[in-house]
């Protein structure tokens, strides 16, 4: 559990480290919180012979609501999701995970950013994002640029980030009136990676459902959108019935391996039984 | 009954404050990683990733050119001192590292020796080891199979994996005890691998003086006298001699069974500072601690009871396969391979049982240690508490019922178990009412009722459990033909205070606070005045250590007897003190701190006053000073008991288990310390919740370890462990000099059939009768969906 030799540069503006991220080439990582990059390297399956550490650019953390949009730098700590009444009040989604990722260490280190760009398919806030229809911003040496959630992540621990670009915020659409989320995990104690989590946002109007967003953690090779369960939802009159019809779709889409946590026929029915309840409880933060 | 003493001195039955406690919350504790000494080197070990397989070549070149790499140590190496192998306590072998063959994934391989630790880790990267992998034999059962590879060819005319087979009992009177039965049932239980998991790892210094022959090691071990002894009979031959051997075990942090063996890197950390002349310094880390360090458990029991029809205990039955791994490296005494598994008769009055085990080889990691508890007894406690559950479910009684109708009565000890173990004392009923009451059972069973009609799922588990610890008795117990007696050196200074050594070694057990307040309770001297000091083998007097629950029924019992002895002096230099008022010894009467005139109560004299009269004013022909030793060879082990009450609710959708309560009712005869017995008990019950719902050390058919670090070991937090509510009864051993019994592992071993009985109570509607821990929701689930119960 020791890692082997790298260099160590910590810069302060954004610009300095995407110099040092162009002048290092493959060669470099960014550093974060640190809470999956340096488990690797003590395990000796990472070996960047240079670290850029984002710990020192302010500019990249921060919580704020502007153009419609909720903005989350991407240094920004699980811990300071969790504790935000911005968040609390408005984005219960995130509230929810943010409370449930890792254990209260992990999160005072563990960054937004960082769990995107992990692109871990057991992360939480990649299915969290999935919900909410988030996007990231990039800056890179070709320049700034958007990416949908969808587009960043794109395998098991691969997003579609070019070398030398650098994660920077993540927007989330402010949400609409009647609107609810929430979050489900299931682990097999606290700190744990889930056994299988789902993350769900819906909007109501008139009645029905006029917008729903479902990502699963953990079972599958990446974060899954329930496309299927989002569009039988939408327009559905949000009943009981519907609830368990997009559970069921939401479990078909999923594809889980099996390993210490349980069976693919578990996990897969994990996913509906906390679809399900998830949902519920995005009726029930809806209102009305 | 003991004697009160007042809060002051802080004798028997005092709540006095943990007196280590000061520096371990103030982060100064010394443990071995804390020790540096000058020139000191760094070891790291290579490990295997194969679980069995040859070793064709072992490369250093590329690791001899890391800067700060100053040697590489192979099985080779240790070869040419024949210290390759070691013996281990169970009169197997155990390679040091392998010349040969690896036998289990992450056995050492080689070491490297470095100025710095990243250096050495550097090293190890850098070792280069070509394998031929082998067949791997994972399965016992398959490992008994005639075409099974035979792992252990380095033994001379071995030709199969078995190790051993123990039995006890009259095997014909049982079977006919079950033939003429109106009802048997029968059930396999397996206890799985689990491991300690101790919040310290293992580690050691090792410095030699190659001018004096001194070697001094610093070493996380539970029994530094023994370890001493080992290393002398081990390395005689290359010129180690006990009288230069100095084991000291500093604070230690959690030992559990884990720091009883000799461990490959200890040897290794030893030879290299003989080798190269530095004192060097070896702390494994966790992943290395989980994968290579002694596992627990592993018992493979088929057990059956005979009984009447009206739920009377008639005859037990267990077949055992013992998975050892590659060697048999467990710590039970010499004529125990199995360990106190006899005491599998539990609680129960049989008149009828036979016990048979047998020990298997295969490629995992050699252990089969005692974890918290007194050598196997967890495992027979599991057995005999399932299999009643089981009966009860059969005959259609209550759990409790049952327990009741087949307790060896109160009025029955000393009691005789069938399998030879005089049971000292006990009061199995009242433990059992106490803990019901304070649980409101039969409310409980009411609502379970209720429940069950709407569907929801809840249970109702017991255990009435008796352990067996303290070993042991000379007449029975060693260890390497070393006696499990205990000791004491007690010497009292001339202001009256005192200093005590001890032959064991606290892990967190408390002894500094316990031992002194056991003198205390003896001489009245206050227990903050009594220094309490073990682990270093040139101060301390000769012990076999701190495990199975034994400090107190042996150490504990020496610090009362040499106390005993030094106040039989104090009560001469007493008489020799009130001369004047012409009395001799027999008109004195002790009250804790304090000889008095038995017809002029004001005249006396206290211990303070004596002690110093010791040093300046001693009578005539008397020796001066006032000390006493006590090695103490306890008559009998010593038989703790509880009753254990858990209720589970049941999570239909997930298959999670959610423990509500948990009632724990120890009985562990006179109490020293009631808050550290309730922190005793409040962590052995973690420790048994554990084994119940999480842990488990598993391995793929290729033999890697699947639960190799705590991300998958599961240990659990305060956030999954229930608010549990603690009670005791008081039922004295008859033959301990305070009457105290032992407490570190009762809970340990009484919480994990409690829980599994509460979960197949909850389900057994279903017909369920037995689930094997860790109860994972994915198992529950299954059950649940099998019998179309879904959310
Ligand atoms: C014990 C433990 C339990 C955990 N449990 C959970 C859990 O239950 N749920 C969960 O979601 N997570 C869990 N985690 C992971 C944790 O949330 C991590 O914080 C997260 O995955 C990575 O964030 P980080 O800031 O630590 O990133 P780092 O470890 O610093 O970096 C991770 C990767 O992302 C890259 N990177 C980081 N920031 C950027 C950026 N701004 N732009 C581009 N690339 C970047 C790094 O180069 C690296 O490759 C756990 C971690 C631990 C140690």
């Amino acid at each position: 559990m020791i890692p082997g030799q790298f260099e160590y540069h910590a810069p302060s503006t954004l610009d300095e480290a995407l110099a040092l991220l162009a002048e290092h080439g493959s060669d470099a990582r960014v550093l974060a919180g640190g809470q999956s990059l340096i488990p690797l390297m003590k395990l000796r399956l990472a070996s960047p012979a240079v670290l850029v550490d984002l710990n020192g650019v302010d500019s990249l953390s921060g919580i704020e609501e502007s153009d419609g949009q909720l903005r989350i730098g991407a240094m920004t700590r699980h811990s300071a999701l969790e504790r935000s009444e911005l968040i609390a009040s408005r984005y219960p989604l995130i509230a929810d995970a943010a409370a449930v990722i890792a254990d209260p260490l992990v999160r005072n280190r563990g960054t937004t950013g960082g769990s995107l760009a992990h692109a871990d398919p057991a992360g939480d806030l990649g299915s969290v994002m999935t919900a909410l229809g988030a996007e990231v911003g990039v800056a890179g040496p070709g320049g700034a640029r958007t990416l949908s959630i969808d587009e960043l992540l794109l395998g098991p621990f691969m997003t579609t980030l070019d070398e030398g670009e650098i994660l920077t915020e993540v927007r989330v659409p402010q949400p609409e009136a009647g609107s609810g989320g929430a979050y489900e995990k299931l682990e097999r104690k606290v700190g744990d990676f889930a056994t299988a989590a789902v993350a769900v946002q819906i909007t109501r109007a008139n009645g029905s459902c006029s917008a729903a967003g479902i990502g699963l953690t953990a079972v599958g090779p990446t974060t899954i959108r329930a496309s299927e369960a989002e569009d039988a939802l939408t327009g559905s009159s949000l009943d009981d019935d519907a609830l368990r019809a997009a559970a069921d779709l939401a479990a078909a889409a999923s594809d889980p391996a099996a390993d210490l946590r349980g069976s693919e026929e578990y996990k897969r029915d994990m996913v509906r039984v906390l679809t399900l309840r998830a949902l519920r409880r995005a009726v029930e933060r809806a209102g009305g | 009954m003991v004697a009160e003493t007042s809060p002051e001195i802080g004798g028997m039955g005092h709540s006095v404050k943990r007196k280590e406690d000061a520096r371990f919350i103030r982060g100064r504790g010394n443990y071995v990683d804390d020790i540096v000494r000058p020139g000191m080197l760094y070891l790291d070990i290579v490990r295997s990733p194969y679980a069995h397989a040859r070793i064709k070549s072992i490369n250093s070149d590329a690791a001899l050119e890391v800067e700060g790499v100053l040697a590489v140590i192979t099985g080779e190496t240790l070869k040419e001192f024949n210290l390759h192998w070691m013996p281990t306590l169970m009169s197997d072998t155990q390679m040091v590292l392998p010349v040969d063959k690896v036998m289990f994934a992450g056995q050492e391989v080689a070491a490297v020796v470095a100025t710095s630790r990243y250096a050495a880790a550097d090293g190890v990267e850098a070792v280069e080891v070509e394998y031929e992998p082998l067949p791997v034999v994972m399965d016992p059962f398959k490992a008994l199979e005639p075409d099974a590879p035979v792992l252990r060819d380095d033994k001379e005319g071995k030709t199969d994996n078995h190790i051993f087979h123990w039995e006890v009992g009259d095997r014909d009177a049982t079977d006919r005890a079950f033939e003429e039965a109106d009802v048997t049932v029968s059930q396999d239980v397996y206890l799985p691998r689990i491991h300690v998991a101790s919040i310290e790892t293992c580690g050691c210094v090792a410095e030699f003086d190659s001018v004096t022959g001194q070697l001094t090691v610093w070493m996380t071990t539970q029994a530094p006298h023994a370890i001493r002894t080992v290393f002398a009979l081990v390395a005689g031959h290359v010129g180690l001699s006990e009288e230069k051997i100095r084991i000291i075990s500093p604070d230690i942090g959690g030992g559990f069974g884990g720091k009883v063996p000799v461990y490959p890197g200890y040897v290794i950390a030893v030879a290299a500072a003989v080798v190269t002349g530095h004192p060097v310094k070896w702390i494994e880390d966790r992943i290395e601690n989980l994968q290579a360090d002694s596992f627990a458990r592993d018992y493979h029991m088929a057990a059956e009871i005979a009984a009447d029809s009206d739920g009377t205990l008639k005859a037990l039955r267990i077949k055992t396969l013992a998975d050892h791994g590659y060697t048999d490296a467990a710590c039970n005494p010499s004529q125990f391979p199995a360990g106190l598994f006899s005491i599998c008769t539990g609680s129960y009055d049989f008149q009828n049982a036979f016990a048979e085990v047998d020990g298997v080889y295969t490629n995992k990691p050699p252990g089969g240690i005692a974890y918290r508890c007194s050598f196997r007894v967890t495992e027979a406690v599991h057995a005999i508490e399932r299999l009643v559950d089981v009966l009860a479910t059969e005959v259609g009684m209550d759990p409790a019922d049952v327990r009741k109708k087949n307790f060896i009565p109160a009025d029955a000890f000393p009691y005789q178990s069938v399998f030879d173990w005089e049971y000292d004392s006990g009061n199995y009923e009242g433990a059992l009412n106490l803990a019901m009451e304070t649980i409101g059972y039969d409310e409980l069973r009411r609502e379970q009722a209720e429940k069950r009609e709407r569907g929801e799922l809840m249970g109702i588990g017991i255990s009435s459990f008796t352990e067996i610890v303290g070993a042991g008795p000379s007449r029975h117990f060693d260890i390497l033909g070393l006696k499990m007696f205990d000791s004491c050196e007690l010497r009292v200074h001339p202001t009256g205070k005192a200093v005590a050594r001890f032959g064991t070694k606290s892990q967190g057990q408390g002894h500094e606070t316990t031992y002194a307040q056991i003198i205390a309770q003896e001489l009245g001297i206050p227990a903050s005045d009594i220094a309490v000091e073990e682990g270093d083998t040139d101060t301390a007097p000769y012990g076999l250590g701190t495990y199975a629950s034994r400090s107190t029924p042996t150490a504990g019992a020496a610090g009362a007897v040499a106390a005993g002895k030094v106040r039989d002096k104090a009560r001469a230099i007493a008489a020799h003190l009130l001369e004047a008022e012409e009395v001799t010894e027999d008109d004195l009467e002790w009250e804790p701190g304090r000889f008095f005139v038995r017809s002029d109560p004001e005249k006396g004299v206290t211990i303070q006053e004596i002690a110093l009269a010791a040093y300046t004013n001693h009578p005539q022909g008397m020796e001066a000073g006032l000390e006493a030793v006590s090695y103490y060879d306890p008559p009998n082990l010593t038989f703790p008991f509880g009753s254990y009450i858990c209720v589970v609710d049941i999570d239909k959708g997930t298959g999670e288990v959610h423990v509500r309560r948990f009632v724990a009712v120890d009985d562990c005869g006179n109490i020293i310390n009631p808050m550290i017995v309730e922190g005793q008990v409040h962590g052995g019950l973690t420790m048994g919740l554990a084994p119940a719902l999480y842990e488990e050390l598993s391995y793929d058919e290729s033999g890697n370890p699947l639960s190799a670090s705590f991300v998958d070991y599961l240990v659990p937090t305060a956030v999954e462990t229930p608010a549990w509510e603690t009670a005791n009864t008081v039922t004295p051993s008859p033959h301990h000099p305070l009457g105290a019994k032992g407490i570190g592992e009762s809970a340990t071993v009484g919480a994990p059939p409690a829980i599994a009985n509460a979960v197949v109570d909850a389900l057994s509607h279903l017909g369920v009768r037995h689930i094997d821990i860790p109860i994972t929701p994915d198992k529950v689930w299954s059950i649940l969906r099998e019998n179309g119960i879904t959310e």
